[in-house]
């Protein structure tokens, strides 16, 4: 029986299990549209940008550790994936995008609506297609998310043209992908495996730093295994949150420009760094020459280009991280690390970074410490980009596998609401909080006409702080407070909320947080709840810009916030 | 400013694009190429690319890494430190008269290079070499009058009876997530 192309496409769906797409019509991808109704086990969620149908497939992929569907039509429709796409190449998420072309006789001639969407894709892409011919489809579908799930993770865009989409041919499902320039590691070399292992027993000092790795590999018990095993602090990146119980009594917290003061100077002291399924990006390492002057390194990645790409590691485990910890678990023994968990307590004890200062005013750090006593822990918590994120890492412990959701490497604002909609499409029952910015939700803040429209009930602690606040930070503090286009008129949000049909609730005072956050879980619809907190707050610990992890600005907690800008810009 | 020059030989699928995505990752980290040369190798469907670039502010060993990810790309490889034979193909166009025709010849001949094409105003010259050959050629010529010039840009090879990729393993592995489990709305 001959299908059409786009009926192609939907059948290679079907078949790698897609249930939910996150798309826009137009011109160019209507063959795709008219074909819904053929297919009714897979739901459109129709989005109202495409940007954020990305984003949304992104966040469903994160969670779901499968790949994430979106569709867009050709031109602008595909120009607006752009920056989802670019966020989840970033952070090595899946996701398939399928656009509309314009019809192949038109491609290369300026037709309307025709944007080079393969060509402007290039390098945020892990692969991408452009597919003429309908008899392609169903191997360049296959090949897509083979590409898109396995190894380092990544973005995969296939681009047909209207035409291809309505021409006919036999539909086959390849069984395997035949592709000579694609390698996926498995297991690392055993003996680095055994060099790694006897890097392990020689330690006094030896810190894990987990990444994104772990999460993407599924390597929880794996990780807790080896950390248990021989008595390791564990630090994740900022992307590694949730990959290590919160609340276990090794797990340390974040490093890095954010990250604990305690975290950056056990980087600094420890011998032994083991780097799983991580990049040592500058954000995690501040200036690379001073970066964990004392230690070895090993380097556990799938990514070949990721080995000594920052860092030259003393043993490199290249492989799958879940299969690199379990072979590594076999070969390591039992030694306990008292003094230097010892050390670290101190280090924590004297330097408490994360201390929530006394005080009247609503502070941001105090709402979210009460949306992590309200939800246990347990709640899916998706972030913006700015102080709020940082504090989402820092106040909140995750002590659900792969319950963070953020925007690391690219650092996308406006990911906080299409991202909470891509996350509660996929956990449906389960507590899903976005933590946003007063900035970033605006970027994005259409979505909750989506949210009220497929009845999904995110709830919102919206930061407003009156700011984009982490540029106001470095403005104060390294551009002499000179605080330039910073300051936001921002619209009523609970007017807002209500505009879009869902509940807001606006609260001014700490006496509030509790009940409100009480009274947004009861609520069975999405809700909008408006923390209009201290403005004046900032984010520390800090590194500064290209210093070295020991020039951490550890939290001023206790002094005037004013007088803590002062204490930064002399020192 | 001195040069240091990396030979690098790409094996990658014969489609449409695939220059452009290795190109691309050249770009991105600021490398200039110095010359490229594109044919097909001894597989079918598999085109060889022999890159020069100048390695002298870059870090070449991540850029071929990167590129290496690349889909389509089958095998790179720096050979720069590999014991091999290196070539490029010159035409050059020279003003040449009856008067200085035999000159022109002499150094042709040392060159063991070809006259391809003759007019009464012109000689073309054919050669192949390494690139020094090669520049000393034109060098010599330039006295007469160059009109046109043109050259492949560098292809080389290994020594011995190695081939380049040979040992590269051609994993096709199953899938190591199977389909999702439904879930959301429905
Ligand atoms: C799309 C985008 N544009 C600009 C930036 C630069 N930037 C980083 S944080 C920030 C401020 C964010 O403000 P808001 O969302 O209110 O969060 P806050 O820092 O106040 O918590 C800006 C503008 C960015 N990360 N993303
Ligand atoms: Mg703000």
């Amino acid at each position: 029986m001959k299908r059409t192309g786009a009926q192609i496409v939907f059948e290679c769906l079907l078949r790698e299990g897609v249930r939910h797409i996150f798309g826009y019509p137009g011109g160019a991808n209507l063959p795709l549209y008219d074909t819904f109704k053929d297919y009714p086990q897979i739901q459109h969620i129709l989005v109202r940008h495409e940007q954020s149908a990305a984003h949304a497939a992104d966040a469903y992929a994160r969670v779901t550790g499968d790949a994430g569907v979106c569709f867009a039509t050709s031109g602008p429709g595909a120009t607006n994936l752009v920056t989802g796409i670019a966020t989840a190449w970033m952070d090595s998420v899946p996701i398939v995008c399928v656009t509309g072309a314009v019809v192949t006789s038109l491609i290369g001639r300026d037709g309307f609506q025709e944007a080079d969407i393969t060509g402007i894709t290039l390098p945020v892409t892990k692969h991408n297609y452009l597919v003429t011919d309908v008899h392609d489809i169903a191997r360049v579908m296959k090949e897509a998310f083979h590409i898109a799930r396995t190894g380092r993770p990544g973005p995969v865009l296939v681009d047909i043209p209207r035409d291809t989409q309505q021409m006919t041919a036999d539909f086959h499902y390849p069984e395997t992908v035949h592709l000579r320039g694609y390698r996926v590691p498995g297991h690392p070399d055993p003996a680095e495996v055994k060099r790694a292992a006897k890097l392990i027993e020689e330690a006094e000092r030896p810190l894990i730093l987990a990444g994104h790795g772990v999460i993407l590999s599924k390597a929880y018990d794996e990780l807790l295994e080896l950390a248990e095993k021989c008595d390791i602090p564990v630090i994740t990146t900022l992307l590694g949150i949730s990959g290590f119980p919160g609340t276990h009594p090794l797990f340390q917290g974040m490093p890095g420009m954010h990250g604990m003061y305690w975290n950056n100077m056990a980087i600094s002291e420890s011998d032994l760094l083991l780097g799983l399924g991580m990049r040592f990006d500058d954000r995690v390492t501040g200036r690379l020459k001073d970066f964990a002057p004392n230690a070895k390194i090993v380097h556990a990645d799938v990514d070949p280009a990721e080995m000594g790409k920052n860092v030259r590691p003393t043993v490199a485990l290249l492989g799958d991280l879940k299969a690199t910890l379990q072979d590594l678990n076999r070969e390591v023994g039992g030694k306990r690390h008292p003094d230097w968990k010892a050390w670290l307590a101190r280090t924590r004890a004297e330097h408490p970074s994360i201390t929530i200062p006394e005080t009247d005013k609503l502070l941001p750090q105090f709402v979210l410490k009460q949306l992590y006593e309200a939800t246990k822990g347990q709640a899916y918590v998706v972030t913006g980009v700015g102080q709020h994120q940082m504090w989402a890492a820092q106040y909140y412990w995750y002590d659900r596998p792969n319950s963070f959701v953020t925007s690391g490497g690219l650092g996308t604002m406006g990911f906080e609401v299409p991202a909470a909609l891509g996350v509660q499409v996929a956990r449906p029952k389960d507590v899903v909080w976005s933590v946003a910015g007063d900035g970033g939700f605006q970027m994005t803040m259409q979505e909750l006409a989506t949210l009220v429209e497929y009845e999904l009930p995110v709830k919102f602690a919206l930061l407003n702080n009156g700011y984009l606040g982490m540029v106001k930070q470095w403005q104060q503090l390294f551009y002499n407070d000179n605080r330039s286009a910073v300051k936001m008129f921002n619209p009523d949000f609970v007017k807002l909320a209500e505009a879009f049909g869902m509940v807001g609730l606006r609260v001014t005072d700490k006496t509030q947080v509790a009940p409100a956050i009480e009274q947004a879980m009861r609520h069975p619809g999405p809700v909008l709840v408006e923390f209009v907190v201290d403005e004046d707050e900032n984010c520390y610990p800090m590194v500064p810009p290209g210093a070295a992890l020991q020039e951490t600005i550890d939290q001023p907690a206790m002094a005037p916030a004013r007088r803590r800008e002062e204490a930064v810009s002399r020192s | 400013m001195s040069k240091e020059l990396h030979t690098i030989v790409a094996l990658v699928e014969d489609r449409p694009g695939v220059l452009n995505r290795i190109v691309s990752r050249w770009r991105q980290r600021g490398f200039n190429i110095e010359s490229l040369a594109v044919g097909h190798s001894e597989t079918p469907g598999l085109s060889r690319m022999t890159f020069v670039v100048d390695a002298a502010h870059n870090d070449v060993e991540q850029v071929v890494k990167q590129v290496d990810k690349l889909v389509d790309i089958v095998h790179i490889e720096d050979i720069t430190h590999l014991a091999t034979v290196s070539r490029e193909l010159i035409m050059i166009k020279v003003r040449s008269n009856p008067a200085n025709r035999s000159a022109i010849l002499q150094i042709v001949d040392i060159f063991r290079a070809n006259i391809v094409d003759v007019s009464t105003e012109s000689l073309i010259v054919e050669a192949t070499g390494d690139e020094q050959k090669l520049d000393s050629l034109v060098e010599l010529l330039e006295e007469f009058g160059v009109i046109e010039l043109c050259r492949t840009g560098r292809v080389a090879m290994q020594r011995g009876a190695e081939r380049v990729g040979q040992d590269e393993p051609h994993l096709v592995l199953p899938h190591l997530h199977g389909g999702r489990a439904p879930g959301g709305l429905f």
